[in-house]
């Protein structure tokens, strides 16, 4: 039995493709625990769905592997989110407005504005509120 | 005691001793001021942050047939043409033509003056259009043609009101989100926004203005250029701590210099939303040691400077005056801070990191003798305070 990993996935659905009830199947056949932070599903539409998948490293890989049966498109780098490091001033007007403090001050003395990806839920708050327009959405 | 004569002589034979605002504190601190002030010859002040009252004159030489500009627009905004016939005056909070606004609120505010601004200086190509009503030594009446700052005869930055001694620490008492040029705060205190670079920011360490006046030598994103007068709004004469430090807006500089000398990482476009567009820009101020008076006032610390905490729902919109109370830059910068009991998130609009930055880079310019200072021409006033708008009957 293998170890219980989260990982964050983030599917990019073809056009034809989104009536396929995925996330049904990746609960009910891989044993995995769900968690979708944004989604965009319309039928007749390119699509995509971000989200954190928990189970069994060797199941989340078999569940991959499924997903892209469908001509589905997997990104699994996490960056959903990203900072320009040099568009960033490093001004700190994101940190109050950033609910899991991803993005963050670290180190007092320098006052850099650190983002840590791996605790972006993309809600998308940086985006909207960041006057140097470092933070944007890869999709 | 040192005149700028002597200190430009050392700097000039490249061995002035040069520190930041935040390195004297502590230098200070562990030698005495007596021994400090022979030793260092000048501490290196910044700031970096939105600073609206912003922009440019630009020249852009003439067409063939001649062209007097009497409406022009850069990539679609606006800018003013009141002047000779190839100047133009390009403020940095200027919309495009056609932005909405804030009438979908609330407004993005992508594009505008202060990103023109920031284009122009990043070297890009633009488009300039131009009309004209046409006269006999100037007959063409239309153009569209595209340009880079290198095409431009002048391109002089020109900025009424830079560097705000202390500014107000913004929150929202409201129920709803507000969108302020201070940035996004939410309701029932949930943040609250400051801007100023506190111990490192210019004016905080010259508080009486003995050594920043009309004429002294400033770092201006990258390019040397000067206080041209005392900026807009400038009210020396107010409420003062014990230290001499402003527990408010205060003193503010009108700065100048060549943007064909501006470095793009240090003139950025902002896009406030909800609000509209400004220009942050990084300044450096060097202050000469003088005396142990000047160098005393250099070691301000961030606890010692307090700013007022006033609600941007009410309070200021209506212009009541009224302040929350007081917080140190000490606090501010701890990430919280406490007011009524409630412990409140505080962000900023001032990059402090960008302020050191630039506060080394000046003092590294200083040291290699490739910044001299200059003595003021004439001082900034103390005893003048800023009056108010008022809405008056016409005169019979």
């Amino acid at each position: 039995m293998s170890e219980t990993v989260t990982q964050k996935l983030m599917f990019f659905f073809p056009r034809c493709e989104c009536e396929k009830p995925i996330i049904y199947h990746l609960v009910k056949d891989y044993d995995l625990v769900v968690n979708v932070y944004r989604a965009k599903v319309t039928p007749e539409e390119e699509g995509y769905l971000i989200l954190d998948v928990t189970g069994a490293e060797e199941r989340i890989q078999q569940a991959v592997e499924y997903v892209k049966t469908y001509n589905v498109s997997v990104n699994a780098t996490g960056k959903g989110v990203v900072r320009d490091a040099q568009g960033c001033t490093h001004c700190g007007h994101c940190v109050t407005h950033c609910p899991t403090k991803a993005l963050r001050i670290d180190d007092r003395a320098t006052r850099e504005v650190m983002y840590h990806e791996a605790e972006c839920i993309e809600c998308l708050a940086c985006i909207r509120v960041c006057p140097y327009g470092a933070c944007s959405s890869a999709f | 005691m040192k005149t700028y004569e002597q200190i430009n002589e050392r700097i000039e034979s490249g061995k002035a001793v040069v520190m930041t605002a935040e390195e004297i504190i502590d230098y200070v601190d562990k030698k005495g001021l007596d021994t400090v002030a022979d030793e260092v010859d000048v501490v290196t002040t910044a700031t970096f942050g939105p600073m609206c009252s912003s922009g440019c004159v630009l020249n852009f030489g003439h067409a063939k047939p001649k062209l007097r500009m009497s409406e022009a627009w850069i990539e679609d905004v606006l800018v003013y043409t009141g002047l000779a016939a190839v100047d133009v005056y390009l403020g940095a909070t200027q919309l495009r033509h056609g932005d909405s606004a804030n009438m979908y609120y609330p407004g993005e505010f992508r594009y505008g003056g202060a990103h023109v601004i920031e284009d122009l200086i990043a070297g890009k190509t633009l488009q300039l259009f131009a009309l004209s009503y046409g006269t006999d030594c100037y007959p063409l009446r239309e153009m569209r043609t595209y340009f880079t700052i290198h095409d431009l005869n002048q391109a002089t930055m020109l900025n009424p009101r830079n560097c705000y001694q202390n500014y107000n620490v913004a929150i929202n008492d409201s129920e709803r989100p507000i969108h302020t040029y201070m940035g996004t705060l939410e309701p029932k205190r949930k943040n609250v926004n400051y801007c100023s670079a506190g111990q490192l920011s210019p004016l905080l360490n010259d508080p009486l203005y003995e050594t920043i006046g009309v004429g002294t030598r400033v770092w201006l994103a990258g390019a040397h250029g000067h206080v041209y007068a005392e900026g807009t709004q400038h009210a020396g004469a107010c409420d003062r701590t014990a230290l001499d430090v402003p527990k408010g807006g205060a003193g503010t500089l009108a700065l100048t210099a060549d943007m064909k000398q501006m470095r793009p990482e240090f003139v950025r476009g902002v896009s406030l939303r909800g609000y509209g567009v400004s220009l942050a820009l990084g300044v450096g101020v060097p202050i000469p040691v003088l005396n142990t008076d000047v160098l005393k006032r250099t070691c301000i610390r961030d606890c010692d400077i307090l700013a007022p905490v006033v609600d941007y729902s009410y309070e200021y919109p209506q212009n009541t005056g009224k302040i929350v109370g007081h917080v140190n830059y000490a606090q501010l910068r701890s990430g919280e801070i406490e007011l009524d009991g409630k412990t409140v998130a505080v962000g900023s609009l001032s990059s402090y990191f960008k302020a050191q930055e630039i506060a080394h880079l000046l003092a590294d310019e200083i040291r290699r003798g490739d910044f001299q200072l200059s003595q003021p021409l004439a001082m900034l006033p103390r005893d003048t305070g800023m009056k108010p708008l008022l809405a008056r009957e016409k005169p019979s």
